[in-house]
């Protein structure tokens, strides 16, 4: 296993290089034997705390995370922004100030607002973990997208993948961008002019607004679609843009697979025939979600080459 | 007789001695050193230092050794946000007027986007009222052309004006009613005074919170496109030459907008326009850091737009240069970029932002640089500043040698929210003379020339 230094956080994608990325996917791989074993816990984290802070509904982000930390034995502390003081009125920097009174050695955060993460990791001694800040990135998201397809295809090199969808407001789009390139695979984004940002070909990728080459695809990422979207009135209606832009077995080659970073809206971005597919993903996703999560927080506060007590 | 339109705490001339400095004023041709003897707060004698003395001493007046510094026409910033009244822990008529002092100013039109509007008579009274107790530097008030700046309807104008007001703007927001807006220009007919108007199509800007486009893709924050400028000038452009109106365009942050300046102007409307120091030094780059002392609107945007804010200037399609100087509290800006007001100070770095990033690398002339930063003046119908005797002093004496850090000891302004904070900056403001007083005086000012000077020098002011 290669050694490279791991940054302090993981605020962005933009903290790992390729090298980075490969040493926090191969620890995973090691961490998803133990969640095979029939006690899923190693001793790792003993007697350190762990923050998750969330600003933001979320059910598998912050479930992972918390099975992820206690899998490493560590303390864990969960506050939602409902019920606590956050919900008083309390800024963020008082908020990550008293819990940095309990000495945590992470503190993951998910937050509505870009650059949350970024600011939390200026007030405290805490590691900083970004579990999505707005429409900016899911770091944590795109190394499980990438695990997932590593186990698959073995390699992401020369890999041709579509992210579908609502790209405009999609964090998870600009860290998936940025992590499948980085890993050599070539992206393409597609979605209806009005959610796909002007000038996203910045990030590495190709843009278009239509299925029109999808076959090309080795793999079809596709986002949530959210329903506000449609009052905003971006597009005009679900029914029209499931029509352009649903992934369903009629658009999908037998080669293709398919991700999805859920929640789905069955019927709308996905058939529901694709989704029970063994062409799909998002069950293995899922599970990668606890071992690449364990193993960002493992190689953030520890570090060391090798776990003794997985190997 | 027309009413006075600029207040402050009157104080008495001073008398001074500045020797040997390269005074540059591209009003009076002046561009050589020069010796300004000032009495009473008018510039009493003005020669050439022909002997190795310049103008003799005398025991009544401090001498500033000034070899080697540079004294420019006090700086006229069109757009300042003062905070008076109901925002005072921003700032208020003393630290913003101090601030301004500090920067080079000797004049300042204040925004009436304050709390309350600055929209009747009794609230422009009192701040007028205020101004003659607190201001160090001559301050004009615009009043607001609509009630609350709501856009619904207008404010008793002529009462305004009577009372001092230099002219109009909702700044902060846009007029969005063409109807109303014109109605506005109509009006100004009656009551002169220019309307000056933020212009953004709330319909285009929408939620934005930077400019549209790479780094904004990249951040996944939401743009506010350079269109939603232009097409508002573009509109009121047309609007202003239908009524043969005098209207000023504020803060202009786009290359489209440039452009429909100038066909604006070729089209024969009565039409002007500013632009801000970070708009003409930075772009969206620096917001990558998501540092919300980055986030102002109109928003930094491209390279581009940069440059052409630039070549504006230079050719004088944009008259003048207007820091919209926004203080705003660290703990509102200290939250994620989307949650921040928008924003920078700007009244202490103007001049050292300019100078470092557009004369010294060689974008603009020096010469072009003070036209444009005493400009303003002659566009409210403000007396311009110049250096010539008989003349006010109202001049700035700035040594374009000496780099310092922006905020390194602090901030004269009541906030630290500057866009250059922590930049390293050529050109300090070390001394500052409005309406005929000194109103800022770098406290190092006198060991820096003991310093560098020696003792051979002679005695240096006193205090």
């Amino acid at each position: 296993m290669s050694t490279t230094r791991m940054p302090r956080h993981l605020i962005s994608i933009d903290d790992l290089d390729r090298s980075g990325i490969e040493q926090v996917l191969d620890r995973a791989e090691s961490f998803a034997e133990v969640s095979g074993r029939e006690i899923k816990k190693v001793p790792a984290l003993r007697g350190r705390t762990i923050v998750n802070l969330f600003y933001e509904a979320s059910t598998r982000t912050s479930s992972s995370f918390e099975l992820a930390a206690k899998r490493l034995s560590a303390d864990v502390v969960n506050i939602r922004s409902a019920g606590s003081s956050v919900d008083k009125g309390e800024s963020l920097k008082d908020t990550v100030q008293t819990l940095s009174a309990y000495d945590p050695a992470a503190i993951v955060i998910r937050s509505p607002h870009a650059g949350a993460a970024q600011l939390v990791a200026g007030w405290t001694d805490a590691a900083v973990v970004n579990a999505g800040d707005g429409k900016h990135e899911h770091p944590t998201q795109a190394l499980l997208d990438v695990f997932t397809l590593r186990r698959r295809f073995g390699s992401l090199d020369r890999l041709n993948i579509w992210i579908v969808g609502d790209v405009s407001h999609s964090r998870v789009a600009r860290s998936d961008i940025l992590a499948f390139t980085r890993m050599g695979a070539d992206v393409t984004v597609c979605g209806p002019p009005t959610l796909l940002p002007r000038q996203i070909e910045a990030l590495g990728c190709s843009a278009t607004p239509t299925l029109e080459r999808i076959e090309e695809a080795d793999v079809i990422y596709v986002l949530r679609m959210q329903h506000e979207r449609m009052h905003q009135s971006f597009i005009p209606s679900l029914r029209e843009y499931a029509g352009r832009y649903q992934i369903n077995e009629k658009r999908l080659r037998p080669h293709q697979l398919v991700m999805h970073p859920g929640p789905v809206n069955r019927g709308v971005e996905l058939s529901a025939a694709t989704i029970d597919s063994d062409q799909a993903l998002i069950g293995e996703q899922v599970k990668a979600g606890v071992a690449v999560r364990m193993a960002v927080l493992y190689e953030l506060l520890v570090g060391s080459p090798i776990l003794a007590a997985v190997a | 007789m027309s009413p006075r339109r600029l207040f402050h705490a009157v104080r008495p001339g001073d008398d001074l001695l500045i020797r040997g400095a390269h005074v540059l004023d591209p009003r009076t041709d002046l561009d050589e050193p020069h010796d300004i003897l000032i009495r009473n707060g008018r510039i009493a004698e003005l020669s050439p230092p022909s002997q190795p003395g310049g103008l003799p001493a005398s025991d009544q007046v401090d001498i500033i050794d000034a070899a080697g510094k540079h004294v420019f026409p006090g700086f006229v910033d069109p757009h300042v946000h003062l905070r008076t009244p109901g925002q005072e822990y921003k700032e208020d008529l003393d630290t913003g007027t101090a601030s301004a002092a500090a920067g080079g100013y000797c004049a300042l039109v204040a925004m009436p986007n304050t709390s309350p509007t600055v929209d009747t008579a009794a609230v422009l009274g009192s701040l007028v009222e205020r101004a003659q107790r607190e201001a160090r530097v001559p301050v004009g008030f615009l009043a607001s052309i609509t009630r609350g700046l709501a856009g619904e309807e207008l404010t008793e104008m002529a009462e305004l004006r009577d009372l001092g007001a230099i002219g109009f703007t909702d700044d902060g927001k846009p007029v969005v009613s063409a109807g109303m807006l014109r109605k506005a220009l109509q009006y100004q007919r009656l009551c002169g005074g220019i309307i000056a108007l933020h212009e953004e199509d709330p319909a285009l800007s929408a939620d934005g919170v930077m400019h549209e486009g790479a780094v904004s893709a990249r951040l996944g924050l939401a743009g506010i496109p350079s269109v939603s400028e232009s097409t508002m000038i573009a509109r009121d452009s047309a609007l202003a030459l239908y009524e043969d109106a005098r209207v000023h365009f504020q803060h202009l942050s786009a290359i489209e907008s440039v452009q429909a300046l100038k066909a604006a102007k070729e089209s024969g409307a009565r039409v002007s326009g500013e632009a801000s120091p970070h708009h003409l030094t930075l772009t969206d780059d620096v917001v990558r850091t998501l540092d919300s002392r980055f986030k102002m609107n109109p928003p930094l945007r491209a390279e581009s737009d940069r440059r052409a804010l630039v070549e504006g200037l230079r050719s004088g399609i944009i008259e003048c240069v207007a820091t919209d100087h926004a203080p705003h509290a660290v703990h509102e800006k200290e939250v994620p970029f989307e949650q921040a007001p928008m924003g920078t100070t700007g009244l202490e770095t103007a001049f050292a932002a300019l100078y470092t990033e557009l004369v010294l690398p060689g974008e603009l002339e020096l010469g072009i640089v003070i036209e444009r930063m005493t400009a303003g003046a002659g566009l409210y119908d403000l007396p311009t500043p110049r250096i010539a005797i008989g003349e006010q002093a109202n001049l700035c004496l700035v040594d374009l040698d000496t780099t310092w850090e922006v905020g390194g000891d602090g901030y004269v302004s009541r906030s630290s929210n500057s866009c250059f904070h922590g930049r390293t900056l050529h050109g300090r403001v070390m001394l500052t003379l409005a309406a005929g007083a000194v109103v800022y005086r770098r406290p190092m000012l006198v060991r820096e020339e003991h310093a560098r000077s020696g003792a051979g020098a002679g005695r240096s002011e006193a205090e």
